[in-house]
């Protein structure tokens, strides 16, 4: 998919053992960066992307011809300013653009993966994105943020490395993905696979796209993003260029539209085996397990600073999941401020125009970059 | 610098831990970061107060510190302040007991409802009484717990709280509270400040 578009790749030779079992090798690993790395090597921040995000930020994503997926939040004079910053942003390892994937060829078999392709857990996707420190000689990334999967690679890459980044901002995530979670994902792969162009995963073998199943799997992953609040102010009942009800299965109403519009967009842009393999990895996602449901535990070394960041309408990973991460935190004397922000924008709201978020955040990043380079040169 | 955080900074030994309960606007963490080279941290209520402390870089949780101080361990911290709050909480008395829980020493300020001015307003007007430090009406204050210095001091000793220091505060003039000017300073002291331990 997309592999002519201008792409940035590192092939990484590095073995990697996946939690699964397997070991991947020689596989590419999609990036994007912003800004240019200082001379000391000290402005780095790694930004993960989300369940359907990509490695293109900020600016024009050269693929969709839209602005990248945090574009509100990253930019020139922006919260993540890249006249300051250097940021990093890779595609996920089981993604489709560009890095390693079910959509990519199996070597051995000459074949489209599909679903042969081993299933990969956020730890894998995290483990693959550490080589990136490697490539770019860092020695220590001043940042690891994040919302949604992102905060939640956030976490993981700080219990994997815990002296690898001097702060990290984990925004509108969980250390444990819930049981309401994970319905509304496999609601989303049975949508997938309950579409006859799925054929068992192997669709891209045989010429075919399980077009309707991804799109209601976007459509019913959307509804899931806003808030009740949000959806009745924008939509309520208006109708849909008409000025009374058919009487039909027509999209009668707005939000019926808009959500036709969500689905088929995306699947020009998503592949349906990396929705799987993607929300099946945010599904396994769970900090807690290695530690006997103990999370403090899995940040037991770290020195790196945390921010903690809500949202009062996101009703997918509530500020009392985001609170539990604070907790546990404080539990052994970590470093962690936490904010929740008011915003009717519900999940989504990390990708918008929220001022008081981007502001936060913004203060929040530029007075800890000024306060950990003070305490680098005591 | 306010007297008052000009005092809490005096009481704070250098290099410790310390937690900043109701911490407003990180004004006072700020003077001690910068005064004290302390590990300073926050805890407040309000949603703007937290993002203005946060966006200075320091290390603050919007929360209720009557709910949110039970996820700190005991005597996690040196120091823990709570500058002119106890009288807002439902239940001071708990919120007490759990900063000298978290806390190996508590700071403690208040507004001495004693004061001989909050006195006479109460006498000569009839009203609830207006002042500098008690600047709201009754209907809006955050006030729900008011005591004067003599009863934070009675309230120590009945349960065996340590008095480390008692001061009270007057026109930015210091003096020492003790058994036998309780009674004067009750009276003449705007504000009150104790470090105590259990």
């Amino acid at each position: 998919m997309n592999k002519d578009l201008n792409i940035k790749s590192l092939i990484i030779d590095r073995p990697l053992k996946l939690d699964c079992g397997q070991t991947i090798n020689n596989f590419p690993l999609a990036y994007e960066t912003y800004g240019s790395l200082n001379k000391k090597k000290d402005n780095a921040i790694l930004v993960f992307h989300a369940l359907t995000g990509d490695q293109f930020v900020s600016g024009i994503n050269p693929v969709t011809k839209k602005e990248g997926w945090w574009s509100y939040a990253v930019g020139a004079g922006k919260a993540i300013d890249t006249d300051k910053y250097f940021v990093i942003c890779s595609n996920v390892i089981s993604g489709c653009l560009g890095s390693f994937g079910p959509s990519n060829i199996n070597a051995k078999t000459n074949k489209i993966y599909g679903t042969t392709f081993p299933i990969i857990t956020i730890n894998d996707m995290v483990n693959a994105q550490y080589n990136l420190l490697d490539f770019f000689k860092i020695e220590k990334l001043f940042a690891v943020m994040g919302g949604s999967m992102g905060g939640m690679q956030v976490l993981q890459f700080v219990s994997n490395f815990p002296n690898k980044a001097k702060i990290a901002v984990p925004i509108a995530c969980t250390s444990s993905h819930s049981a309401q979670n994970i319905a509304f994902n496999e609601l989303g792969r049975q949508s997938i696979m309950a579409d006859t162009n799925w054929v068992n995963g192997d669709y891209a073998n045989q010429n075919k796209n399980p077009d309707k199943g991804l799109s209601v799997a976007r459509m019913a992953a959307h509804i899931t993003y806003l808030s009740k609040n949000g959806l009745q102010e924008k939509f309520g009942r208006k109708l849909q260029e008409r000025d009374d009800l058919r009487f039909s299965f027509d999209a009668d109403f707005q939000i019926e539209s808009y959500l036709r519009h969500q689905g088929s967009v995306f699947v020009d842009r998503f592949d349906a085996n990396s929705y799987l393999y993607i929300t099946r990895a945010m599904d396994y996602f769970d900090l807690t397990k290695k530690y006997d449901g103990n999370l403090s535990k899995a940040f037991e070394s770290t020195k790196t600073k945390f921010l903690v960041i809500s949202f009062t309408s996101d009703w997918l990973y509530p500020t009392s999941e985001n609170k539990e991460i604070v907790i546990a935190l404080n539990a052994i004397g970590a470093d962690v401020a936490f904010v929740e922000i008011e915003s009717d924008k519900g999940h989504d709201s990390f990708l918008l125009d929220v001022p008081q978020f981007l502001n936060t955040l913004k203060n929040y990043v530029n007075n800890s970059y000024l306060k950990t380079n003070d305490e680098t040169r005591v | 610098m306010k007297q008052e955080f000009k005092i809490i900074s005096d009481f704070i030994i250098p290099n410790t831990r310390v937690l900043d309960v109701g911490c407003g606007d990180g004004t006072l963490m700020q003077i001690l970061q910068n005064t004290r080279k302390i590990d300073i941290r926050g805890i407040e209520i309000s949603k703007e107060n937290s993002q203005k402390c946060v966006g200075k870089g320091l290390t603050v949780i919007e929360g209720d510190a009557e709910k949110d101080l039970s996820q700190f361990p005991d005597s996690s911290f040196d120091f823990v302040i709570l500058s002119q709050t106890l009288q807002a909480f439902l239940n001071p008395e708990k919120v007490i007991q759990e900063l000298l829980r978290i806390g190996k020493k508590a700071i403690v300020t208040l507004p001495n409802f004693g004061f001989w001015k909050v006195r006479l307003h109460l006498l000569a007007k009839g009203t609830m009484p207006i002042t500098k430090n008690l600047p709201d009406e009754w209907y809006n204050t955050p006030n729900l717990h008011m005591c004067t210095i003599k009863d934070f001091y009675k309230f120590c000793n009945d349960r065996d709280i340590k008095l480390d220091k008692a001061l009270a505060l007057h026109n930015e003039k210091t003096a020492s509270i003790n058994q036998n000017n309780l009674s004067i300073k009750n009276l003449s002291a705007e504000l009150g400040i104790f470090l105590i331990e259990k």
